[in-house]
């Protein structure tokens, strides 16, 4: 080993090329499967892209860096389905760019959080986590309901998206700015728009209690009572998402 | 040679960087972005009117003589970036004991926080020190001057800039949320640059050596560049919304994603954190006891089972999730078989003290590095140990993976660095010791008792709380609440807020030995041999 070993260490660039492959190895063997294997990622009703307001509220998540203290995956251990419902399908992070799998539970894991709570009990929550939750270590985020949603960026946001492989239409895109705006407002009466482009499966509704203006927490609200709640997992049988 | 040799390479890779900064503060929209384009325009402009200035200069001759100037400002940048990342943690760890301290304003909240204790500590304070080392070490091991005059400025400030404008954007809410791989495209391009500068300066340092063989510290500094360029790259593959905007997404979605991620996550430790140090300790732990590294053998062994191995070990971060199990069964197979070669490592260091074990007595830049490679043997087992599915499902989401990132960052990132600082500012500034040994002495007990209260902490809190979570009673609903999980990790936030604080004061007194140091009386200086290095045996 080491007389080999001794011609190697006196040529720099053959080492360096060494390296490169031996390392490459373990993301060869188990990153590149998981793009070819069809059976990685289930295939599963209800799964579809996410709106642009759900977007932007993911946007928002993802900003504040909430997965320092949320997961957004419920492992297969009973201890885990028991307190947060089924375990996580990989189809239902299909579409999210960047994951949100989180490695820290500081707060409980939120990839069943979509519905369990009132969009008031939401909006109180993240104002003041402690007026809702005495003994919560949460920062506060009363910001957001006093900041404008940002909407001018979200036709391209949908395009970057779909040159990431989500399938976005071009309708989809065309109306990413409008669709933000009628899905907060339930009164505009476009709700026919948004079912045509993303289904029935979508709520449309003021989710801050200020109707009169769209802001950063009627898209995270709108996010969050999302999560969880596409898949169909009524139908699903056990045997076909074995991995 | 001429000096200027390298002058047109650096102008031709930073041009595209200084447009890159001009269309930022030219197209965007938001605040902070634009502060941002400014910077990069005003650092790479001032660099390149530097260089511009440098072509016109009369040819001067290199000197024969280690380029040592770019570790002294390394150093510097090391410790600098060690008392700010330091202190945010810190801050970090008084927020989850006292959360009326996030402000609950946009910029003072932990989630927008914490990356900036990460980027600091990871990027601002290990990688100034593996840059500042690795440069200093390659010469000295070689036998040969830096291959290059200008790329060493372009490729610490370059890494330095990246450093700084990931840090001001966190704030500001510019992040891509991918732990440890937070700065934004823009961000992400800059360190590519400086980073191709720096593989390229070693290999061209390396081929300019005049000892036959490339030394083992060597072996690790370069896996560490080679292995984090392929990292980065892969896994900040993004789709940026517009030159307008911070914002990109990811290439990557869901479960690719999240493997990508770790694979990522998992081998910066292993080679940022890891092999980067081990080359570390290969060349300060043998050059500060006066002994030769114990086995040549276990080097060889140790060398490539971690660059093979490490690669394997990410998937170890999704037991139990939507990843395929035959993922997370290799990743813990290989987790299991990484500690042959850890311990191996660790086994070498310790061992090369032998014949010199009152030196950890009386000299406490040894004492730094033995416990360093002790806390390494510690923190190898138990990342190992974690890696075991049943294990895991008490350790992950806890704060008990806090703890042992910690047990290696403090007690074997941050201690080798110290002790290997200790050693190389008298040597690189000509002192004949460092400032105070009193001094370094408080800096390794206030180190060593903060890092022991975090980990015992940060066990006793992760446990505590994965054990509530899984209690049920004989009627089959939980016992507790999550919020009564939450309660009771109280007192060990308190305490890990404590131990932060130690390890903290001792870093600011390294950081004020180290200037008094830097500041102080020099030795004699000899009178520089007519061949420089090619005359002296190699160091």
């Amino acid at each position: 080993m080491s007389a080999k070993h001794q011609k190697l260490e006196r040529h720099g660039v053959a080492f360096a090329t060494m390296i490169l492959i031996v390392a490459s190895l373990g993301g060869l063997f188990e990153i590149a499967p998981l793009f070819t294997i069809e059976n990685t990622i289930e295939e599963v009703e209800g799964m579809r892209p996410y709106t642009p307001l759900e977007l932007a509220g993911r946007d928002i998540y993802v900003r504040e860096g909430c997965y320092a203290c949320h997961s957004q995956m419920i492992r297969t251990l009973r201890s885990d389905v028991d307190r947060y419902g089924h375990f996580s399908l990989a189809a239902e992070s299909m579409y999210g760019h960047p994951h949100q799998w989180g490695s820290k539970r500081t707060g409980p894991d939120l990839a069943r959080i979509g519905g369990k709570y009132t969009d008031v009990w939401q909006v109180a929550h993240l104002e003041n986590p402690r007026g809702v939750v005495p003994g919560s270590v949460m920062p506060g985020y009363a910001f957001l309901a006093n900041t404008r949603l940002g909407t001018t960026h979200l036709a391209g946001a949908l395009r970057a998206l779909r040159r990431a492989g989500v399938p976005y239409t071009d309708i989809q895109i065309e109306y990413a700015e409008r669709h933000a705006i009628w899905q907060a407002d339930k009164e505009a009466e476009y709700e026919d728009s948004l079912v045509d482009a993303y289904g029935t499966n979508v709520n449309v509704r003021d989710f801050d209690g200020d109707p009169q203006r769209l802001t950063e927490m009627d898209a995270l609200v709108a996010y969050l009572q999302v999560l969880g709640t596409l898949a169909n997992l009524d139908d699903l049988v056990l045997e076909d998402i074995a991995r | 040679m001429d000096s200027r040799a390298d002058i047109w390479p650096c102008i031709l890779a930073m041009v595209p960087v200084f447009i890159l900064g001009i269309a930022i503060v030219g197209w965007g929209h938001d605040v902070a972005y634009v502060m941002h384009g400014c910077l990069i325009a005003a650092v790479v402009g001032w660099g390149l009117v530097w260089l511009i200035g440098r072509l016109t200069d009369p040819p001067r001759s290199i000197p024969f003589a280690y380029n040592d100037e770019i570790s002294k400002w390394g150093i510097m940048a090391t410790f600098v970036w060690g008392v700010i990342g330091f202190t945010v943690g810190d801050i970090l760890a008084w927020q989850l004991a006292i959360p009326e301290l996030n402000g609950d304003t946009y910029f003072s909240n932990f989630g927008r926080i914490r990356p900036v204790h990460t980027t600091a500590v990871i990027f601002g304070f290990a990688g100034n020190a593996l840059i500042a080392t690795s440069l200093y070490v390659v010469q000295r091991t070689s036998r040969a001057r830096l291959a290059a005059e200008h790329v060493p400025w372009v490729v610490l400030v370059g890494y330095n800039l990246f450093c700084v404008l990931a840090i001001t954007g966190y704030p500001f809410g510019i992040t891509q949320s991918k732990e440890y791989a937070e700065p934004e495209w823009y961000a992400d391009l800059i360190l590519l640059v400086a980073w191709v500068g720096y593989l390229w300066l070693y290999l061209a340092t390396l081929a300019r050596r005049a000892e036959p063989h490339i030394y083992v510290s060597n072996w690790y500094y370069l896996s560490f560049i080679i292995v984090i360029a392929m990292l980065h790259t892969v896994n900040n593959l993004a789709v940026p919304i517009s030159i307008s905007e911070p914002k990109s997404y990811p290439l990557f979605a869901g479960v690719q994603d999240a493997m990508t991620q770790w694979w990522y996550g998992h081998n910066a430790v292993g080679f940022l954190l890891t092999a980067g140090f081990l080359g570390i300790m290969y060349y300060f732990m043998p050059k500060s006891v006066g002994r030769p590294i114990f086995s040549y053998r276990l080097s060889i062994l140790g060398f490539w089972g971690i660059t093979f191995l490490y690669l394997w070990a990410g998937s170890h971060h999704l037991h139990y999730t939507a990843l395929p199990d035959w993922v997370q069964y290799l990743g813990m197979s290989m987790s299991i078989i990484l500690l042959v070669p850890s311990w191996g490592s660790v086994l070498n260091g310790i061992l090369t003290l032998n014949g010199a074990w009152d030196k950890v007595r009386t000299d406490p830049a040894v004492r730094f590095m033995m416990v360093a490679v002790l806390f390494y043997g510690l923190t190898t087992f138990e990342g190992s140990f974690m890696a075991i599915r049943p294990v895991n499902t008490l350790s992950h989401y806890t704060d008990w993976t806090v703890g042992h990132v910690h047990a290696g960052a403090l007690g074997w990132v941050a201690f080798m660095t110290f002790g290997a600082m200790y050693k190389m500012v008298p040597w690189i500034w000509r002192r004949g010791s460092t400032y105070s040994l009193r001094l370094e002495a408080w800096h390794f007990w206030l180190a060593l008792s903060g890092s022991l209260i975090y980990v015992g902490a940060m066990w006793n809190s992760g446990i505590t709380q994965s054990l509530m979570w899984q209690t049920y009673d004989e009627t089959g609903a939980f016992v507790f609440a999550f919020i009564d999980t939450v309660d009771a990790m109280r007192p060990y936030y308190f305490a890990r807020a404590i131990g932060g604080l130690l390890f903290l004061i001792g870093g600011c007194i390294g950081a004020f030995n180290i200037y008094k140091t830097v500041n102080g009386p020099a030795l004699v200086q000899p009178v520089p041999p007519r061949n420089g290095p090619l005359s002296l045996p190699a160091e």
